[in-house]
């Protein structure tokens, strides 16, 4: 692809050799594994494979509209387009959850909360008064603080879980504690928002309503704007991974930590951006999630974080592009299954689908053979 | 004793039978955040049998439990095949599957939930729940809990040193599926309903937690994590979020503490030593 990608293979291209002629390498360096999926991995990456993620993703996408807009007309094409509207969600969402685990191989159970923070305290400044000298752009200053305020929490949670323990008690991928002390702040930040603004849904309201026709179908112009920056952003992420320097080291970090150090890479120092990315795609997916749907409430990230972690789990975890079909995916189940079997339907759907991908190809639709054997 | 002991003294010990479901799958190295659907099973199973089939509630106990570890002996074939990352998604996809499947079947109730028309009293409940840690305490000394331990520590040494790894495994789900699914028939047969939406993704999330807080070395640790969880919200009873506030900041620090929960082999082992000292 780059002359960066070319290089990376040098590090990565050895590595599976070393994992099967040591069975306990697999074990013990859980971090090296997920990261397969990152790395410039044929199919993955397009390195060597034409067709890339991306192209398979919008085939997959074009021929579900094209099926469902074929069999079941103008009703079914019109819950697939919102199925795809609130797939971009998912995958915002899901790319957060696939960028730390391929990465640090931590799943950090406080990305629904980083979510549900940016509507809930949008709302409160809004509601609150606090911004009544942006103006008109008011709802727009809300929703920035918010995100910058999941970004701070998201710090905060890299402070109190990955780097303390890991200077405490050196590689702490190899215990369960990140993801003890996540599912702590998980209960914190929730608890947090629920004593300082209650527990009710709340009304956010945004000063513009627009649809689209588009062949009979109507199309909110929110919904499809969001759509597009969800894309963009995670398209901008996937360029930071594969063009800068520190994405470089990020996927350095990803192959092996250890090795990572010895090249030079300030772990210490790279690791935050992991998780001010996360807080920053779980941020722009709840602001987007909030001017789509109107409402905000304590409890919106809840649905949303279960949805996405299927939808990383569908793609293949570690996996960018998987993260992005498997959030597509999901919210197109979603969305006919609630038109086919009714609202009670789509966790056994999506779940299903999930156990399903699970068990009969545990690296998902993307992921690459030897994602997730590292220990928790 | 008052009500209010005796309620909670009931949830303690429902939960304290759960953690040692939670605990054996743990103790062998496997991470099972699917809790909530096997405790849903055993208490659909229990409140259905009895209601239904009209078993005696004895029999109905008995029969959940062992309609949870059969299921538990079957899903752990597929789960198994997972590891880390992906065992915690597979077992907490197979929770989702069973809630939604409740929740969507009209035989049990569905949205509504189910009504249980019995009763068992609080001395079946605290009489099973000191039977399952009496049994945990005795798995864990025999051969199997030798070798489950070992599983955990270092699969690819236990592999070596003849040890069925995929046996120790399955044999783990099954009895953590059936001390699971006997803390939800004595759920379900002491509070008299059962709804879906009850076992959902926080209930799994929270017992995994008793679990590992508590300590996943010893016996001692489900014990010593489902005190801390059910007592130290009793203690915080200021209000009902400002308790759940304090909590999470304390399974924080406990993480940073003591990483391998409250109790653990090294500190059982001192224990006893200093009680051993003080007498001589």
């Amino acid at each position: 692809m780059t002359g960066f990608a070319a290089r990376d293979k040098g590090l990565g291209g050895h590595l599976p050799k070393a994992e099967n002629s040591d069975p306990r390498r697999t074990r013990r360096r859980g971090g090296s594994c997920p990261a397969r999926a990152m790395s410039d991995k044929p199919g993955l990456a397009g390195a060597r494979i034409p067709l890339p993620g991306p192209a398979i993703a919008a085939a997959i996408t074009l021929i579900l509209i094209t099926i469902g807009i074929t069999v079941g007309g103008k009703v079914i094409a019109h819950q697939v387009v919102s199925g795809l509207l609130l797939g971009a969600i998912y995958m915002t969402v899901a790319v957060a959850f696939t960028l730390t685990i391929g990465v640090l191989n931590f799943l950090n159970f406080t990305i629904p909360t980083l979510f549900m923070l940016t509507g809930m305290v949008a709302w409160g400044l809004l509601s609150g008064g606090y911004l009544s000298l942006a103006g008109r752009g008011a709802w727009l200053a809300a929703l920035a603080c918010g995100v910058a305020v999941a970004v701070a929490a998201s710090l905060l949670v890299e402070r109190f879980t990955f780097r303390y323990l890991k200077m405490k008690h050196g590689d702490a991928t190899e215990h369960a504690i990140p993801l003890v002390s996540s599912l702590g702040f998980l209960i914190i930040f929730e608890n947090l928002v629920l004593i300082s603004m209650g527990s009710d849904s709340q009304r956010f309201a945004v000063p513009f309503t627009a649809d689209l026709h588009v062949a009979g179908i109507v199309i909110g112009v929110p919904q499809l704007v969001s759509c597009v920056l969800a894309v963009a952003v995670v398209a901008a992420l996937n360029f930071v991974l594969r063009q800068t320097k520190v994405g470089r080291a990020l996927r350095t970090i990803a192959e092996n930590p250890d090795t990572a150090s010895l090249l030079g890479v300030d772990v210490g120092r790279v690791v935050p951006v992991v998780f001010i990315l996360t807080g920053l795609l779980a941020g722009v997916a709840g602001a987007l999630f909030t001017v789509n749907y109107g409402d905000v409430s304590p409890y919106m990230g809840d649905n949303v974080g279960t949805k996405a972690i299927a939808a990383m789990v569908l793609g293949g975890v570690g996996s960018i592009w998987g993260a992005i079909a498997g959030g597509l995916v999901v919210g197109l189940a979603e969305t006919l299954s609630i038109q086919f079997f009714g609202g009670d339907s789509v966790a056994m759907t999506v779940w299903g689908l999930v156990l399903a991908i699970i068990v009969l190809r545990p690296s998902g639709l993307f992921g690459g053979a030897t994602i997730g054997k590292g220990k928790m | 004793m008052s009500g209010y002991v005796s309620g909670v003294l009931a949830i303690f010990c429902v939960n304290l039978v759960f953690a040692y479901g939670i605990f054996v799958t743990a103790a062998a190295g496997q991470i099972n955040l699917g809790g909530a659907g096997f405790q849903a099973i055993g208490a659909y199973a229990a409140g259905w049998l009895a209601s239904q089939l009209g078993l005696p509630i004895w029999l109905s106990i008995v029969a959940a439990a062992a309609v949870a570890a059969l299921v538990g002996f079957l899903i752990s074939f597929p789960v198994l095949r997972t590891r880390g990352v992906y065992m915690v998604l597979a077992t907490f996809a197979f929770g989702e599957v069973v809630a939604g499947f409740l929740l969507h079947t009209d035989v049990f109730g569905g949205a509504m939930g189910m009504v249980v028309p019995f009763h068992i009293e609080l001395w079946v409940l605290v009489v099973s729940a000191i039977a399952v840690m009496l049994a945990s305490f005795y798995l864990m000394a025999t051969r199997l809990g030798l070798a489950m331990r070992s599983v955990n520590d270092d699969e690819d040494a236990a592999i070596v040193m003849g040890v069925n790894v995929r046996a120790v495994q399955v044999a783990a789900f099954t009895i953590g599926g059936a001390f699971t699914g006997l803390s939800g028939a004595l759920y379900a047969l002491n509070f008299g309903f059962v709804e879906a939406q009850y076992f959902n993704a926080l209930l799994s999330i929270f017992v995994l937690l008793y679990v590992l807080i508590g300590g996943t070395q010893t016996a001692w640790g489900p014990l010593a994590g489902t005190l801390f969880f059910t007592l130290l919200p009793e203690l915080f009873r200021i209000g009902g979020s400002a308790r759940y506030l304090i909590f999470g900041i304390v399974i924080v620090f406990m993480m940073a503490l003591r990483p391998e929960g409250i109790v653990t082999r090294g500190l059982v082992r001192r224990l006893s030593f200093r009680g051993g000292a003080g007498g001589s």
